[in-house]
């Protein structure tokens, strides 16, 4: 215990327990970071990972029997002004900023906060803001409204005010999920200057392999209990899902050749200005095509397009041979086109309501008798779906916000399935669903091909696309720049030209 | 909990059991009070005066149900009785027939429509506040009805009119019988239709609504549309009761009736909410009006009960939740 | 510049309207163009752009209040009961009572919204029944006529004899206006406690973690819209010279279609003493034309209605359209 202790470690927790409504968040779970180093946290969702950052920050308050010590001093009940006086900042994965106020007024907040009024120099404000931004090494207008500033920005803005003030240690809670490469690549080498100069850095991040790169040591939870630390050096990506979910995997190629099935879709010369140029593409019955890319690359707004959301300026899209054209959603779906959204909190699912509505919503035409929607046939549907995805589910009356990440996407597939599609756009299906249940959701997806659905899998991770498309196209500054098939091809490979 | 109590919860749900505890509350309290409460009497004039509260409060209804506010509701009601009066005037004012007024009462209908009509349209394209369309459709309407009639009544209706009003079918009082019947209409349109369906769905989530193929926009003008479509028909109503049409008769129940439907349990978002207990709500309102009235009191303590009673409810409603959420933690 | 026009759009739109509406009532009317005209749009409008300094302040904060212009009858009438009993009393304690008052009031609406977790519309309509309804009932409807001359006098502070022979002047009711004007700007716009609002409305859970106190922002916008609210009352006492139980019933609509028409945001985060300031004013700029033009006074409020409407459309339609083209 004593060592633990010691004066190098900026933070350390011990014995950390935390019950939610008779939930156990987190079991006598143990983390210390040193000064200096780059630390990473992992472990699936709900595994604790939050909870523990929001106990070290003071934002919650643990059970009782945890020791906490900040920059050496023991802390008996950490709250946020208590935390961050000690050197402790946090950014948070929503980056908890104000879009209406000024980025001198984001980054230096803290000057405005406590309850004795006084002026606000926004002089002075800016002057803070400079220096921040000075660590950093970026400058940004320091009038302009956040709002006007894009998310890559906006995260810069986020990092200079965890650094204003004498910060130890900084959080950075999934920091790079909307970040595309160049600016990931950004990002981390802030890190290590962070890490330099003797900030502590926490990383919390999906993205294993960023993780890898940049940590020194791996703090990992499982279910809420600590699994182990395990230092950087010799950690394998494989080896790091193992101890995040205790299972194995093995993963393999399941591409298969589709030459003679006829061609659901066909895409000649489509053209969005500013957004994807000259694409040609075709995807057979049964086939499933991956595209992969960096954000940014014109994917997402290429599978707006097929779905109806937005027109394309040029070229030609053919459904079964027939060239077709599409003035809002509602014809797509009507002609056989299903789309998974990327969001699933904000457009996949309409969280507050029940798991029922929401299945039946895209269906609801075929549910009328006598015009009302028939409640027998309602409950028929929901039954059927939910047993054929294996969904886990209490009641079909239960909000949707209930269930798991992975259950949730079951329900989003079960969803577009009932609209008896004929070419499924999938985009991004495993974000936020836990290594563990997205083997589920891509059995489903392998099934759903088998019986002869086109599919189009949207993914940044290129590993999603490699082992689970037939064909792999990657597609770079809105144009297919390359195709691959993965019997033939090496993941490595896939990634060195997608990433590099 | 009881097999009796899942089973009503599952048939009705909580807000309508508590509201139900409530309404026995009222009615026990006030038949100690007085012993005038529990007669034919006291139950007549609440029957009477239920409908025009009530349909307004059902065109309230479905703009908060699809996540706004259409302020506009009684000025519209006003405005489309205007219509009506004029095609009974036109035809002879007193001696205006029966046909005069079917087809007065229709283009009635037709003008509160393309009002809730402009609102719906201005809040579904420009996403513009509903509030604040509403508020901007409210101020332009009473403008304009008093523009129109510069401020005075219209009067002289042939005698059915008053028939309509006052009269009743079997011992049901006629206003009373078309509310019935609207509230019926709303428990389908909300319960069984299309529309009402994706009233709920787009007052949670207007955009994932759209993302699943649902024209948001259409459903979004065809809600105020109906919205407006009530007003009219509580118009009309009124304007039998009152025999005759003022710009800003009713203007004070505009806030009773979102006082009503928060009362209801409808959710203030949107997206949550039943007509079984919106009705109730607003049965429990005119109970407590009535036997304050009993008792001696005028309009205005009612008023102010309601007022009260809505800050009671809301509070016990959160004390309930701790409660709920203080018991799971406790085992 | 650029930042500063982006940041104000709404603000520079309502001043170029205002400009131009101004220009073409200075060449279709001889009367608009006048200092005497000035002194009386700004007499008139003084009530309502106080109870808009207290209203901006609770929707930054994300909130919204109906209940204010109810309030401010019942300060009214409280004061005047509280400053009859007293033997007349004077404007110091005048201000200090209604005040209080009006503070009272706000801090009711905080308290219920705070410590109950009940949305704000809920419950300020809760309470405007609630005030209203027990005014009346307590007042019996009754007006008070009989106020201490010193409430009741007008007091002209600044006149003017122009060359025609009218008279030009500032009341009271202007200068009590423009100190309120100055310290909700000062609150709003340059103080820690201002920012504070702005980021509660604007990000509430985003505030929560950065520890503003949330309790302190809720009573502190009602209570400086409560103020306002006492101060209007009393000054609209001044200006009607009587206390009528019902006088401000209706009010809250109208004020806040000014200040939502000066760029606040239902929601929060958004609104300045500038633009609130224009959107009253343009409302009554329209009226006053209106009447100078000799339309019927019934037709004002459809003008103002159906300007309103059109101003909503177009400032999102605009903004819409724009995004979606950059997009």
């Amino acid at each position: 215990m004593a060592e633990q202790a010691a004066p190098a470690a900026v933070l350390a927790m011990r014995a950390v327990s935390k019950t939610f409504g008779g939930v156990q968040a987190l079991r006598d779970v143990s983390f210390a970071v040193r000064a200096g180093e780059v630390h990473c946290l992992a472990g699936e969702n709900g595994s604790g990972k939050s909870t523990l950052i929001k106990i070290a920050t003071g934002v919650y308050s643990a059970d009782a029997g945890a020791e906490i010590d900040i920059a050496g001093r023991h802390v008996t009940a950490p709250t946020p002004g208590l935390a961050r006086r000690l050197g402790v900042s946090v950014i948070w994965q929503d980056l908890a900023l104000f879009p209406e106020m000024t980025v001198a007024e984001n980054i230096a907040f803290e000057a405005l906060l406590g309850a004795r009024p006084r002026l606000a120099s926004q002089r002075q404000l800016r002057e803070t803001a400079e220096r921040a931004l000075g660590r950093l090494g970026v400058t940004l207008d320091l009038t302009a409204p956040l709002r006007s500033l894009p998310i890559a920005k906006r995260q810069i803005v986020a990092i200079a005010r965890a650094l204003v003030g004498e910060t130890k240690l900084i959080f950075m809670d999934e920091p790079t999920a909307s970040l595309t490469r160049n600016e990931t690549d950004h990002l981390l080498q802030i890190v290590r200057n962070l890490s330099a100069s003797g900030v502590a850095v926490v990383f919390v991040s999906h993205r294993l392999a960023e993780v890898l790169e940049i940590a020194e040591a791996v703090t990992v939870l499982r279910d809420g209990g600590l699994v182990g630390v395990f230092p950087a050096e010799g950690m394998t990506q494989s080896r790091l899902t193992e101890l995040m979910t205790g299972q194995t995997f093995d993963s393999a190629v399941s591409a298969r050749d589709r030459g003679t099935a006829p061609a659901v879709l066909e895409l000649r010369g489509l053209t969005r200005s500013g957004e994807y140029q000259d694409i040609d593409l075709t995807i057979r019955a049964g086939e499933t095509v991956g595209i992969t890319g960096l954000i940014g690359a014109g994917r997402t707004e290429l599978g707006h397009t097929l779905f109806g959301m937005n027109r394309p300026g040029r070229g030609e899209i053919r459904l079964h041979g027939k060239p077709v054209s599409f003035r809002s959603n509602k014809d797509a779906i009507r002609a056989g086109i299903a789309y998974v959204s990327e969001d699933r909190l904000s457009l996949g699912l309409i969280q507050p309501q029940s798991i029922a509505d929401n299945l039946a919503l895209p269906v609801l035409d075929r549910l009328l008798s006598l015009g009302l929607i028939s409640p027998r046939r309602k409950t028929a549907l929901v039954d059927g779906w939910i047993r054929d995805l294996a969904v886990k589910i209490g009641k079909p009356e239960d909000p949707v916000s209930t269930l798991s990440g992975g259950n949730q996407q079951r329900i989003v597939l079960a969803k577009w399935l009932a609209t008896e599609p004929r070419l499924l756009i999938l985009d991004a299906p495993t974000v936020g669903v836990d290594v563990g249940a997205r083997a589920g959701i891509f059995a489903i997806i392998r099934r759903l091909a088998e019986q002869g659905l086109a599919i189009l899998l949207i993914s940044d991770e290129a590993p999603e696309v490699h082992f689970n498309a037939d064909r792999v196209l990657h597609m770079a500054g809105g144009r297919i720049v390359e195709e691959f098939d993965p019997r033939e091809t090496s993941l490595a490979a896939l990634e060195l030209a997608v990433y590099a | 909990m009881g097999p009796l109590q899942s089973f009503l919860k599952a048939r009705l749900g909580t807000e309508v059991i508590g509201l139900g505890l409530f309404l026995l509350l009222v009615v026990v309290v006030f038949s100690l009070l007085s012993d005038r409460f529990l007669t034919a009497a006291n139950f007549g004039s609440v029957a009477v005066q239920l409908p025009e509260l009530g349909l307004l409060t059902l065109a309230m209804l479905l703009p908060i149900l699809s996540g706004g506010l259409n302020l506009a509701v009684t000025y519209t009601a006003n405005i489309s009785t205007l219509t009506l009066a004029w095609v009974l005037q036109a035809n002879g004012g007193p001696e205006a027939g029966f046909g005069a007024f079917l087809f007065g009462s229709v283009l009635a209908l037709a003008v509160g429509g393309a009002s809730g009509f402009v609102m719906g349209a201005v809040v579904a394209y420009s996403r513009a506040h509903p509030i604040l369309v509403s508020l901007a459709m409210m101020i332009f309407l009473r403008g304009l009805g008093e523009y129109l009639t510069r401020g005075g009544d219209i009067s002289g209706f042939p005698d059915f009119v008053a028939a309509i009003g006052h009269g009743s079918i079997l011992g049901v009082p006629a206003p009373l019988i078309v509310f019935l019947v609207c509230v019926l209409l709303w428990q389908i349109l909300l319960g069984r239709s299309r529309l009402g369906f994706f009233t709920y769905m787009v007052g949670s989530n207007i955009e994932a609504t759209r993302y699943s193929g649902v024209n948001t926009k259409r459903a979004l003008t065809l809600i105020y549309t109906l919205s407006g479509i009530m007003c009219a028909v509580a118009g009309i109503v009124m304007m039998a009761r009152f025999n005759s049409v003022r710009v800003g008769h009713g203007e004070a129940y505009l806030l009773i009736t979102v006082l009503a439907c928060f009362l209801g349990g409808v959710d203030p978002f949107g997206g949550f909410g039943r007509v079984t207990s919106v009705l109730l709500a607003l049965v429990i309102l005119q109970l407590l009006s009535s036997g304050l009235n009993l008792l001696g009191a005028n309009q205005h303590l009612s008023t102010a009960v309601w007022g009260l009673f809505l800050i009671a409810v809301m509070v016990l409603r959160f004390a309930w939740k701790r409660w709920i959420e203080m018991r799971r933690n406790g085992t | 510049m650029r930042n500063l026009v982006r940041a104000n759009a709404t603000e520079t739109w309502l001043i170029l309207v205002t400009l131009v509406l101004c220009l073409f009532l200075s060449l279709a009317t001889e009367q608009f163009f006048s200092l005497v005209n000035f002194t009386d749009l700004l007499n008139t409008s003084a009530v309502n752009l106080i109870f808009a300094m207290g209203l901006v302040v609770v929707l930054i904060a994300g909130g919204i209040d109906i209940s204010f212009a109810v309030a401010a009858s019942v300060v009214q009438y409280v004061t005047a009961l509280a400053l009859m009993s007293l033997g007349g009393g004077n404007w110091a304690l005048g201000f200090i009572v209604a005040g209080l008052c009006g503070i009272a009031l706000g801090a009711v609406n905080a308290a219920l919204i705070h410590h109950f977790r009940i949305i704000s519309i809920v419950v300020t309509i809760a309470t405007f029944n609630a005030f209203f309804g027990l005014l009346m009932f307590f007042t019996r409807g009754v007006s008070i006529y009989n106020l201490p001359d010193w409430w009741s006098d007008r007091i002209i502070l600044w006149e003017y004899e122009t060359a025609g022979g009218a008279w030009a002047e500032l009341t009271l009711p202007v200068l009590v206006m423009s100190i309120c004007v100055f310290l909700t700007w000062l609150l709003i716009g340059h103080s820690s406690t201002g920012r504070q609002l702005y980021a509660y409305g604007d990000n509430p859970e985003a505030a929560r973690r950065v520890g503003i106190n949330e309790a302190a922002m809720q009573y502190i916008a009602f209570g400086w819209l409560g103020l306002m609210l006492g101060i209007a009352g009393l000054m609209q006492v001044n200006y009607a010279q009587e206390v009528v139980p019902n006088a401000l019933f209706g009010r809250e609509l109208d004020v806040l279609a000014a200040v939502v028409l000066g760029g606040a945001r239902l929601g929060g985060g958004r609104g300045t003493v500038l633009g609130c300031v224009l959107g009253v004013l343009l409302i009554a700029i329209t009226e006053n034309g209106l009447n100078l033009l000799g339309v019927s006074p019934y037709a004002f409020k459809m003008v103002v209605g159906a300007i309103i409407l059109v101003a909503i459309t177009l400032s999102n339609i605009s903004l819409e359209t724009l995004v979606r083209r950059r997009a």
